[in-house]
Order: structure tokens, then C-alpha cells, then sequence
């Protein structure tokens, strides 16, 4: 439910000429389409003209600065929370060996446990496990970004991002990711090995695996109202690698509603069951009409009919 | 195994020259040796001899005690051991017991090859998408896909093997797609017909009170099986008939005595419509104790007044014969009661009779039989004692059974009764005084469906018997293969020139509701067919008694007892006449079938005999047979042996491919209830034998009409409902793991948790099916009844036919496509609570689950009939149950609950998004369903739905009229169609009224 600014206005134009329809009202808007949000892929437009030709090589190389400035109109009001989202596409985070490269028991306990054979192939290094060991740890997504709005910067607020038994029950308070991308090869983000798991929550959003291989992971909430014609400037450091396979990347700003996001689908899905139903049962009426036969009448049974024999 | 399971007692005795060897003691000195035959299955031949004293005797059935038999009137015998072990002449007859399983079972195996042919067919598709993605991850030497690590894998996932990837993969996804064949199905299957077989068991409507015996069905797999028959062979004694032989009338000296009418009598006479005044002696003689065994009312011969009829020699040597030539043992159970136990119920009625009538037999020893009868001259009851010289047995080739006497006054006396024809061939020139009245008598009782037995005796001359006595010593000790041969004949050479005196009728009474069963199981639209030994005339009339044959059908009768026939048999050339009867039987199957084919309208019964049967079953003759048999609503088959009853049943099951029902109730039914699809034993007074070998033991053959519309038509809608939705039920489940596979690139990472899946078939979707299983049923018992036709859903099997099984599949792989795409449209991507957390893997999952959860148990829910706070319970109960063990799932510690650690708790439950998406999709999973039940049952009706709809439709005046213009007008129907029968009902019916008061 919510109540619109706008709508507050037009029944006050209304006053003078119909009082009595004045009084205070709320009226309850069931509808998720009020749900603002601002997409923005910046996958491509990140590599300088030069490196486009050579996208992989570009985002491999350590030397360049990644540094890049997005602009964002804001085209409606959005009331904060904003939630800031980083999209992935064609990234299989559900692939089977992806998923299983994982040690929960050693998020849990850190050092003390031992085996992780299950975080294939990334699990040691220097016949030490790694914490976080695992493939999916390994590839944390490590694009930063960075939002100023009329020259001020909006404050981001990065915490509470992550479920809150992942934080208490599944990544341990003393847990420290001391050697983490220490290998040769190093996958994604870095972690901080001051800070203990439970409380790096970039990693706990990254480590609850999505459901398809396009997805949406939460970033951090804006908790400013953003106007209509603002203009966000987004600085991001491009980092993350989705080049080699073709993955796009996209920022994306989101207000919620009761229901959640903005998804058309449910409203669409919910309007063509109820005009399939509606569309069966005129077909059924019609049929009724034209092959009326009373209901319950026993001389259509088989053994009233004059042709049945044996 | 087939035991000889015949309760009835079996006369043994020693020989002779052994039977004082009566102690341990005199044993020891006892020295002999035995030869004998080689073990065989021939439980009623014996052939041995024993060397004693350097004297050899033979050794006959009588003195072999088969294994498990019970000893009766004795304390203890010794003897001596022939055959132990596997030699038995029982285990010899042990055969395999066929292995019976359902249509339906049967159709469920081909359904599993196609489903399994899915799997490896998903599967293949899936590796071989699997294999193209793995080779990607290697282009131009650049990793693609580089957090897969594809530089450092294992050989699961190696791109630059793609091929030994997609190889294993495969193997893989068999295990993910397991789900499609459901292995739970045989287990469920099996509990439901357990389950089922005891409601059958406990059934109050199948339990008789008179033998306090209930239904029982003694296989638990056939109970579908009952649902779908097509034919019923029945055995007629003892099955449509009690087997409680009551002797009637008897005709002495060409004098018919004996009034009273059978009920065949009763129905011949509606037949032609003649009125009955006789009603009153018959229920004036009522009053007086009624004797088992014994319906005989005729003032003339009872209280002795036989005494004064003009030919009263004759009937005393008449029921002399009847008191003597028997093998029944008298048992004294009271000062004045004596009860017989006799091998077969005929020989007890006739012994009862002779009692009845004043010549009672009360002992009997190895060589001497005592009568107390009345002396004529004297008036006085006096003992006699005959010396019992040779019992001649009755065999079902001899058809006959004499004695050889002495009597008191020294005479040498045979007396012989058997059938008609084999006794009226063998009378002497001065015995066939009442020959032709006698035989007249004997048409007119056969005709009144009664069995019939000719009487006769012979004296003997002292010389003649002599030599024939050491002849026949002789041929009884002599261990050779044609010694039954050479005794018969032997026994024929002595049972000549015999002196007729009469003949007996015994009636074989109808059991109880038989016409009306047979009547509700003949609109219930299956072929009867009555199998039985009797004579023709006998045969047709119990058929019209048992409304088989109905008024306004028409008779094809095939026989060999035509002239030419006849003719050709006298001059005895057995090729001829072998040749003369195909050709003649080919004719009349023609004709009969040209005729079947222009009357269409008219309803043919068939009665054939077991000569015409064994050229009928001719190779070449067969189908045209069958193709004739088929379209007459019912056959009798008269005259026909124990094999050819199995034959016959056979050839119906082959030739017509349907389900084949015997029922019988003896031992020579007993071929025929293994050949059968299901076989129905009555367990009634020939002994368990036949229940032994049976799937479905009942007391009565009118509890068939409810074992097969009622229980076997519920049973196999059950069965196959059940098999539907099971396959249903695990192809929504197995194809949303498909789709969901397809997004991850299929690797074979399952949607769901490893724990869901499991429980999936065990938990939350078993019960409600069980339950489907157990208790569903279309229209009540009494509907089931009254509307037989309901019968043929099962008989053309329309509830489990490949359209609609592969409907049901389509339905399945409908649902997992609305269950997947929805759910994954409306949860994923965008955030799906209002503190903007989106769904991740564990979401989905269980988003998934608890649509497919819903959906499934909801379609159950449409699919059955009969809603009971089971079916509630066990429906909602799932539901609920899924939702339990997510929360106590969910509350484990995150290392052992991994994915579901507080999933619904804290994830699902406060998103509404969550909640409305399970609405949306079980609505949506439901629609084609029920949209095509609602077009179905609105324009395609099928029988139940028809009844369904009568039954619930309310009142109303405009209804009540059409409904009493159509039952006046089926009421008109009907009786011009059943008069008879109708008729003996309701008559039945005022005479038990008047009877009461």
C-alpha cells in the first residue's frame, strides 16, 4: 500500500468543489507497478573504445585502471530504500560443479576443519586450505561502485545485505580469510583477512548460489528518496571478468513494493489464467446452449437407449 | 500344490489275509514283499501286488492310504511305506501353480518401458547438450567459462574430453530422472491390494450364514482382474446348483411315485404358462419334519403301505438294491438317527430313501452288510444281513456300481445301478418287462432337470459266479498295465441279463439367488458359459431354471446324435465316422452362423456336447467356432470331461484375449480354475479341492454378482486410477528436475534439495494414493448394483487404455511446464520480498516443490470420487506435512539442512510473492484438468459419471415425471423380456409369506 504524492495533490485541486468527497483518504494501490527501478548494463561501455576488439585481455590486465563514470536519470520518485543490485547473465552459478565447490562446515568453523575435498578444485594452497575454500568463493564478484548525486556522494549502506542466519549460522565469527587468493591464479574479489566471515556480507550474498543463470544480487540500499530528473553519477571500478563467456552486467536500482521487485510476469501470468477461464467457460455456455440437454434426464443412459442389445 | 482336498470319507481296508496283523507283536513275525508300480500321478489307480505265505495278492486303491490323509472311524493301522517323499502319487500331481497377473500389471510393464525409454531418451538429450556446453568452455584455447575452472577439472567435466563428459553425464541424469519410473508404484500397488483383498474378505453382503464361511480371496493380485471379465465359465453342479441331492420320485415297476414339483418343474411349467394348483400337498407335507436329503412325498409307499401295492416285490427288491449296492458306511449317532457317509451325495440320498421308506441300513463290515427292514408277510422289522461278496465300483467310464450279495435265504444276488443307457443294454430278455416306461420316465425326469439312475438285479447261478470269481481273483492279483481293463471286463462279463426294476430321480437343487444373479451378470453385459457333465435335456433345463436361457432366445443346438451319424457308428469304422462327424459339425456351425448373422436382433444360446466339442475344437474348425460362440449370449457345454472344461477355457482366453472368469466347486473343476485369468472356487460340499486351487474363494454363486460388479469393478477402477496418477505424479516431478537441469547448462544439478527428493515419493504425495487405492469409489454399492452396465468400463477397459494413460502423462508433462515456468518467471530475477532480497537456489527449490507439492495432491483431489475424512486427512494432511518437515527441516544445523537451513521460516513465508505464486500456479496447473473433466463429463459422459450426476441431481416435479414415464415404460420392458423370472420371484416371494404364516 502506498499513497502517492501526486494523488494527494490531485484531491486537494478537488477541495472546493466536492467537499464532502475531501475527507482524508487512503487508498490502497495493490499494484506493484509502483515499483521504480533504473537498469543500466555496463559491461561493454566500461572498455575504452581501443580494448573493445580484445575485451578479455583488457579485463585481465592489472595495470589498467577499471575506473568508469555512469550517468543514471532518475525518471520517477523513488522513495528510499533504493536497493542497488549488480545483474549477471549467461553466468551458471547453478552449474553442478559451481554449486558443490563449497565447504560449509569450514565456513562454519574456519581452520579447524580439515577436510575439504568437497571445495575441488580450489581447496589448498601450499598444502593449506584456503578459507573460504571452494569455486564459488574463489569467483567473488568484485565490481565497486560508487553513487554521487548534484556533486554529493549518496551514502551507501552495505549492511544487513545478506540473510541473517547466513551472518549468525552459517559463516563463523572467528573465521578469517588469511589466505585467501594467495594462488596463482587468482579468480575474484579479495577479501579483507581482518574481518571475520560473518561479517563479510559482499561474500554471503555471493555464496548463496542463484537459481538461474541470470540473477540479481543485492549490493547495498540507498536510504535517500532520489527526485524525479536527478541524475546519479556512478563511478564503478570494472573489474569482474564476464567477458570470456559473453556474460553481461548490469547495475540496476530498484524501490520494492509489498510484492517485492518490479516483475510484470506474475500480473500478466495471473490476467491470461483468469481470461483462459473466462474464455473456457463462455466456450462451455455456448456449448451448453446448443447441445441442450436437461441435466440428470436417464434417457440418454445407455440402457434407455432403443439400439442397446446384450 | 493339488491335494485330493475331498473331505468326504474313503473307504480302506487290509486284505484280507493281512488283517489280523492287528499288534506290534504279531508284526514282528510278518514277512512279505510288495510289488508295485513305478510312481505316477494317477491318485485313483493302484496297481501292486503282495507276496505273503508264497501266495501273491493283489493290492488296489482301497488299501493304499494316500499321503496327508486322516484316519476316521479307527484308532490306528499299521502299514507299510510304498512311497516317500517326491514319489507320492500327491507330490506327483503337484503342478506349478500358474502365475496369474493382471491385464492391467501386464499393461503397467509396457507403460514402464515407454517411461523408461523417456528416461534414457531425456537423458541422451541432456548429455548431449551437456557435451556441446563443455566443449564451449574450451574455445580457441581461451577457458571461457573461467569460474568453472575448466583448466584444473575432473574428467566430469573436461572440455577437452567433451564426449567422455556427456557419456557420464548420462549416467548421471538415469540416476536425477529416476523419478519418472516410479518404484514406489509396486509397493503402493501392492499395499492397496492387500488392502482391498480384506475389504473383500470382511464383506457382510459375501458372508454365508449357513456354512459360516466369508469371501476370501486367497491371491491378493487379481483384484482388478474381477473388474474386467468378459466371460465367466461356470462348473453347473454344486455351483449353480447345491450338490445337496434330494431324492424326489422313482418310477418301480413302470409306476411313477413321488409328488411334488422341482423348482426346474416350476419354471418349466411358467415356461409354458400353465397355471400351478399343486402348490397345496407340497406345503401341506412341509409341516412334517423335512429330512436332508429326502424330498420323496407319496402315501403309497411311505409308513410302509408299500406293502399293499399291486407290484410290491418289485419295489421291496427296488429299495433292496438301494440299501445295498452303495459304498456308504452308516454312522449310529442316537438310538433311532443314522447318518451315512457316502462318496457322493447321490449315493446318500439313495440310502436315505431306502431308510425312509422302511429298509434300513445300519452296519456294514468288510464282508457283510445289515438292513433292518420290514417283513411283508409278518409285518415285523427284522434284521438281515447279506453277505457282501465283490463291490463292482463305479468309474465315470463304467457309469454304473453293482454288488454281489448273498442273502440271507443263500441266494447269489447282483445288484447293479447306473446310468440308462449303460443299464438298458445290458437287460436280459425277461427283464425288460417295464423297459419302455421306465425309459419314458426317465426322459420325463430328465426333463424336469432331475438326475436320473436306472435300477436293476440279477440272480446268480452258483456255478457261473465260481468261475467267474477265481477269473476275477485272478485278473485282481496280476501286476500288469491292462489289469483295470481285463477287470472291466471282467465286471462286464457278470453284470448281464440283469433284471430292470426302475429307476430313481434325484433333484439337484438350485442354489440360492442363481437366476438372479445370472440375470444381473448377463446385463452387466458377460458371457456365461456353463460347462457341465449332464445330459443335455438336464443341461438345458437347468439353464431355463437359471434364466441362462431366457424366453425369446433362440436355440442352436449342435450335436452328433443325428441318424447319419448314428448310422455310420453301428457299422463301426472309425475313420468314417470320424470324418462324417467333422463334416457334420462344420455344417452346423455354418448354418448357425449364417442364421446368428440375420437375426441379429434376437438373442442365441448355444448348446453344444462334448463329442461335437472335441471335432469343434478342430484345428481348422476352432475360430468359426469361437467366432459363433461369441456372439450368442450364452453356451452350454453338456457331456463335457474335466479336460475339455480346461480346454474350453483355454481356447476362450486365447481366442478372445479378454479376461476369462471360471467358477467351479470340485475336483474336476479344478483344471479349469488354473487355466482361467481368475478362478472362483465355491466352497460348498465337493470338498476344498477346488478352493485350493482357486485365486477367489466364495460360499455361494450369487455372491459373484457382487465379487465382479461391485468389488472388481471398484477394485479396478481403483487399480487403474491409481497406476494413472502414480505415473502422473512422477512425471510432473521428474520433468520440472528436466527444465530446471536445461538452465544449468544441464550439469545435472537437481532443483530441489537431496532430502526433498527423497521424501517426495514417501512422504508427500504416497498416502493420498493409497487412500485413491483403498477407498475410492465411482457410485455406491447399491448403484453398482443396480446399474450393471457400469460393468463395462471395466470389461472394455476404458479407464486404462492408452489414450487415456498417455492423457494422463501428457497432463503430467503439462503440469511440470506450468509449474516451472511460472514459478521461475514470478520468482526469480527481481527481488521477491520487500526488503529486497532475491530468490536464490534454495528458494526456488522450494518454491517449486511446494507448487508441484500442491498441484499434485490438488489433482488428486479433483481426480477421486469419494471423499471421506481419510481422503481428507490424508490429501490436506500432505500438504500440511510438507510444510512441517521444511520447518523441522529447516531448524537443523546449517551443515547437515545445507540449502533449506531456515528456508521457509525466514526466507519463504513473510513473502507474499511466495504465497500468491503457489495459488497462481496450482490454479493454473489445474485448469486443463479441469477443464477437460468439466467438457467431459458434460458432453462425453461415461457410465459412472452418468450415475453420479442422476443420483445427485435434486427433486423436482418436471424430473419425477420423466422419471416415472421411463421407469413405467423399462418396468414394461423388462417383464416381457423376464417374465419368468420375475414371476418366480415374486411367486417365491407369496410363498414364503404364506409359508411364515
Amino acid at each position: 500500500m502506498s499513497l502517492c504524492p501526486h494523488m494527494q495533490q490531485r484531491l486537494f485541486s478537488h477541495q472546493c468543489v466536492q467537499a464532502c468527497q475531501s475527507l482524508p483518504a487512503c487508498k490502497p494501490v495493490l499494484t506493484p507497478g509502483w515499483v521504480v527501478e533504473i537498469v543500466d548494463r555496463y559491461d561493454i561501455d566500461c572498455v575504452p573504445e581501443s580494448s573493445r576488439m580484445d575485451k578479455v585481455s583488457y579485463i585481465r590486465d592489472d595495470s589498467i585502471p577499471k575506473n568508469c563514470s555512469r550517468f543514471m536519470k532518475v525518471h520517477k520518485y523513488m522513495k528510499a530504500p533504493i536497493y542497488i543490485y549488480y545483474q549477471l547473465d549467461n553466468y551458471y552459478q547453478n552449474h553442478r560443479r559451481y554449486v558443490k565447490s563449497r565447504s560449509d562446515k569450514q565456513l562454519l568453523d574456519g581452520q579447524k576443519y580439515h577436510d575439504t575435498s568437497s571445495c575441488q578444485p580450489v581447496e589448498s594452497n601450499n598444502n593449506r586450505p584456503i578459507v573460504p575454500c571452494g569455486l564459488i568463493a574463489w569467483s567473488l564478484f568484485n565490481d565497486t561502485f560508487e553513487f554521487i548525486r548534484e556533486g554529493a556522494e549518496l551514502k551507501v549502506n552495505r549492511k544487513n545485505i545478506a540473510w541473517k542466519s547466513d551472518r549468525g549460522h552459517k559463516f563463523g565469527k572467528n573465521v578469517y580469510p588469511f589466505n585467501f587468493q594467495n594462488g596463482t591464479l587468482i579468480g575474484g574479489g579479495k577479501l579483507n583477512p581482518e574481518i571475520p566471515l560473518s561479517d563479510q556480507e559482499d561474500l554471503i550474498v555471493w555464496m548463496r548460489t542463484s537459481a538461474l543463470p541470470s540473477f540479481r544480487k543485492l549490493y547495498g540500499r540507498i536510504e535517500e528518496d532520489l527526485d524525479v530528473d536527478d541524475v546519479v553519477v556512478v563511478n564503478l571500478t570494472n573489474n569482474y571478468n564476464t567477458y570470456s563467456f559473453g556474460g553481461k552486467k548490469k547495475l540496476v536500482l530498484s524501490t520494492s513494493s509489498w510484492l517485492g521487485g518490479k516483475n510484470d510476469f506474475l500480473g500478466h501470468a495471473c490476467v491470461f489464467v483468469g481470461c483462459s477461464s473466462l474464455t473456457l467457460a463462455i466456450i462451455f455456455m455456448l456449448l451448453h446452449v446448443k447441445y441442450r440437454r436437461p441435466y440428470g434426464d436417464t434417457s440418454y443412459l445407455p440402457w434407455n437407449r432403443k439400439s442397446f442389445s446384450g | 500344490m493339488n491335494l485330493d482336498g475331498e473331505t468326504n470319507l474313503k473307504l480302506k481296508h487290509a486284505l484280507n489275509v493281512t488283517s489280523f496283523y492287528s499288534s506290534a507283536e504279531s508284526l514282528k513275525e510278518f514277512r512279505a514283499v510288495i510289488k508295485c508300480e513305478d510312481p505316477n500321478e494317477h491318485l485313483y489307480s493302484f496297481i501292486g501286488t503282495l507276496y505273503f505265505d508264497c501266495q501273491q495278492y493283489s493290492l488296489s486303491p482301497q488299501q493304499i492310504l494316500l499321503r496327508d490323509s486322516k484316519l476316521k472311524n479307527t484308532e490306528y493301522i499299521f502299514g507299510v511305506v510304498i512311497f516317500t517323499g517326491h514319489d507320492t502319487k500327491v507330490m506327483q500331481n503337484a503342478t506349478d501353480p500358474p502365475s496369474k497377473r493382471t491385464k492391467i500389471e501386464r499393461r503397467m510393464d509396457r507403460i514402464i518401458y515407454v517411461l523408461f525409454s523417456t528416461l534414457i531418451l531425456v537423458s541422451f538429450i541432456g548429455s548431449l547438450f551437456f557435451g556441446i556446453e563443455t566443449n564451449n568452455d574450451l574455445s580457441g584455447g581461451n577457458y571461457t567459462r573461467w569460474y568453472l575452472r575448466p583448466d584444473k577439472t575432473t574428467v566430469f567435466f573436461d572440455p577437452r574430453r567433451p564426449a567422455v563428459a556427456a557419456f557420464l553425464h548420462c549416467l548421471t541424469g538415469l540416476m536425477l530422472y529416476g523419478y519418472l519410473i516410479p518404484i514406489s508404484l509396486y509397493v503402493s500397488i501392492e499395499i492397496c491390494k492387500v488392502l482391498q483383498s480384506i475389504f473383500i474378505n470382511q464383506d457382510q453382503a459375501m458372508y454365508d450364514e449357513e456354512m459360516d464361511r466369508p469371501a476370501h480371496a486367497r491371491t491378493s493380485n487379481l483384484n482388478e482382474e474381477l473388474g474386467q471379465v468378459h466371460t465367466i465359465l461356470s462348473d453347473k453342479t454344486g455351483t449353480l446348483t447345491c450338490n445337496s441331492m434330494e431324492f424326489v420320485k422313482c418310477s418301480i415297476a413302470g409306476t411313477l411315485y413321488g409328488r411334488g414339483m422341482t423348482e426346474v418343474e416350476i419354471a418349466l411349467a411358467r415356461k409354458r404358462g400353465e397355471q400351478l394348483t399343486e402348490q397345496a400337498p407340497i406345503d401341506a407335507s412341509e409341516s412334517k419334519k423335512s429330512i436332508k436329503g429326502f424330498n420323496f412325498r407319496d402315501e403309497r409307499i411311505m409308513d410302509g403301505k408299500w406293502v399293499s401295492e399291486p407290484q410290491s416285490d418289485v419295489i421291496q427288491k427296488f429299495f433292496r438294491v438301494l440299501a445295498t449296492c452303495h459304498t456308504a458306511v452308516p454312522e449310529v449317532m442316537g438310538p433311532d438317527e443314522i447318518m451315512y457317509e457316502a462318496e457322493s451325495p447321490d449315493e446318500a440320498a439313495f440310502v436315505i430313501a431306502a431308510r425312509e421308506v422302511g429298509f434300513e441300513f445300519f452296519a456294514r463290515n468288510q464282508t457283510s452288510i445289515k438292513l433292518r427292514e420290514l417283513d411283508p408277510t409278518s409285518g415285523i422289522r427284522v434284521d438281515r444281513v447279506y453277505e457282501l461278496l465283490h463291490v463292482l465300483e463305479f468309474s465315470s467310464a463304467r457309469k454304473r456300481m453293482s454288488v454281489i450279495v448273498k442273502n440271507p435265504e443263500n441266494q447269489l444276488l447282483l445288484l447293479a445301478k447306473g446310468a440308462d443307457s449303460v443299464i438298458f443294454e445290458r437287460l436280459s430278455k425277461e427283464g425288460r418287462a417295464y423297459e419302455e416306461r421306465t425309459k419314458e420316465h426317465i426322459e420325463k425326469y430328465s426333463e424336469a432337470g432331475l438326475r436320473t439312475m436306472a435300477v436293476a438285479y440279477r440272480e446268480l447261478d452258483n456255478d457261473e459266479y465260481k468261475t467267474w470269481e477265481q477269473e476275477f481273483l485272478k485278473a485282481k492279483t496280476s501286476v500288469s498295465a491292462d489289469r483295470d481293463v481285463l477287470m472291466d471286463e471282467l465286471a462286464c462279463q457278470i453284470e448281464r441279463d440283469l433284471i430292470l426294476l426302475g429307476a430313481t430321480a434325484v433333484e439337484d437343487k438350485l442354489q440360492k439367488g442363481v437366476p438372479g444373479c445370472i440375470d444381473k451378470l448377463a446385463r452387466a453385459g458377460i458371457g456365461i458359459w456353463v460347462l457341465t457333465g449332464d445330459k443335455r435335456g438336464t443341461a438345458i433345463n437347468i439353464g431355463y431354471a437359471c434364466s441362462l436361457l431366457r424366453h425369446g432366445m433362440k436355440q442352436i443346438v449342435i450335436t452328433l446324435e443325428l441318424p447319419e451319424i448314428l448310422a455310420q457308428e453301428k457299422e463301426g469304422d472309425k475313420e468314417a465316422i470320424a470324418e462324417a462327424s467333422l463334416n457334420s459339425i462344420k455344417l452346423q456351425i455354418l448354418k448357425a452362423k449364417s442364421q446368428v448373422t440375420e437375426e441379429s436382433s434376437t438373442e442365441f444360446g448355444l448348446i453344444i456336447d462334448g463329442k461335437s466339442l472335441t471335432y469343434a475344437m478342430d484345428k481348422n474348425l476352432v475360430n468359426s467356432f469361437m467366432d459363433l460362440a461369441m456372439r450368442c449370449a450364452t453356451v452350454i457345454c453338456c457331456r463335457s470331461s474335466p479336460k475339455q472344461k480346461a480346454v474350453i477355457t483355454r481356447l476362450v482366453k486365447s481366442v478372445t484375449g479378454r479376461t476369462t472368469l471360471a467358477i467351479g466347486d470340485g475336483a474336476n473343476d479344478v483344471g479349469m480354475l488354473q487355466e482361467a485369468d481368475i478362478g472362483v472356487g465355491i466352497s460348498g460340499v465337493e470338498g476344498m479341492q477346488a478352493v485350493m486351487a482357486s485365486d477367489f474363494a466364495i460360499a455361494q454363486f450369487r455372491f459373484l454378482e457382487r465379487l465382479l460388479l461391485v468389488h472388481g469393478h471398484w477394485c479396478y477402477r481403483r487399480i487403474s486410477m491409481m497406476i494413472c496418477y502414480f505415473f502422473y505424479k512422477n512425471i510432473t516431478f521428474g520433468f520440472t528436475l528436466f527444465w530446471f537441469e536445461a538452465y544449468t547448462s544441464f550439469s545435472g544439478q537437481p532443483a530441489y534439495n537431496d532430502w526433498y527428493m527423497s521424501c517426495y515419493n514417501v512422504f508427500f504425495t504416497s498416502l493420498p494414493v493409497i487412500a485413491l487405492g483403498v477407498f475410492d469409489q465411482d457410485v455406491s454399492a447399491r448403484l453398482c448394483l443396480k446399474h450393471p452396465l457400469l460393468y463395462q468400463e471395466g470389461v472394455r477397459n476404458i479407464l486404462f487404455n492408452w489414450p487415456r494413460i498417455l492423457g494422463w502423462m501428457f497432463n503430467g508433462l503439462l503440469s511440470s511446464i506450468i509449474i516451472y515456468f511460472l514459478t521461475t518467471n514470478s520468482i526469480t530475477g527481481p527481488a521477491f520480498r520487500k526488503d529486497g532480497q532475491v530468490a536464490d537456489y534454495s528458494v526456488l527449490g522450494v518454491t517449486m516443490y511446494t507448487c508441484v507439492v500442491w498441484t499434485v495432491n490438488c489433482q488428486m483431489a479433483l481426480s477421486i470420487n469419494y471423499f471421506t475424512w481419510i481422503q481428507h486427512l490424508f490429501i490436506w494432511g500432505s500438504i500440511a506435512f510438507w510444510y512441517i518437515f521444511l520447518v523441522v527441516y529447516g531448524s537443523i544445523p546449517p551443515t547437515l539442512s545445507t540449502t533449506a537451513y531456515k528456508v521457509l521460516v525466514e526466507a519463504c513465508a513473510p513473502s507474499i510473492l511466495y504465497w500468491l505464486t503457489t495459488l497462481l500456479v496450482v490454479i493454473a496447473a489445474l485448469l486443463p484438468l479441469l477443464s477437460y473433466r468439466a467438457f467431459q463429463i458434460r458432453f462425453r459422459p461415461m457410465e459412472h459419471d452418468r450415475i453420479q450426476i442422476q443420483r445427485r441431481r435434486p427433486e423436482s416435479t418436471e424430473y419425477d415425471a420423466t422419471q416415472r414415464r421411463l421407469s413405467e415404460s423399462s418396468e414394461a420392458r423388462t417383464s416381457s423380456e423376464l417374465p419368468s423370472e420375475v414371476r418366480i420371484r415374486i411367486d417365491n416371494l407369496k410363498a414364503s409369506s404364506k409359508r411364515k404364516n
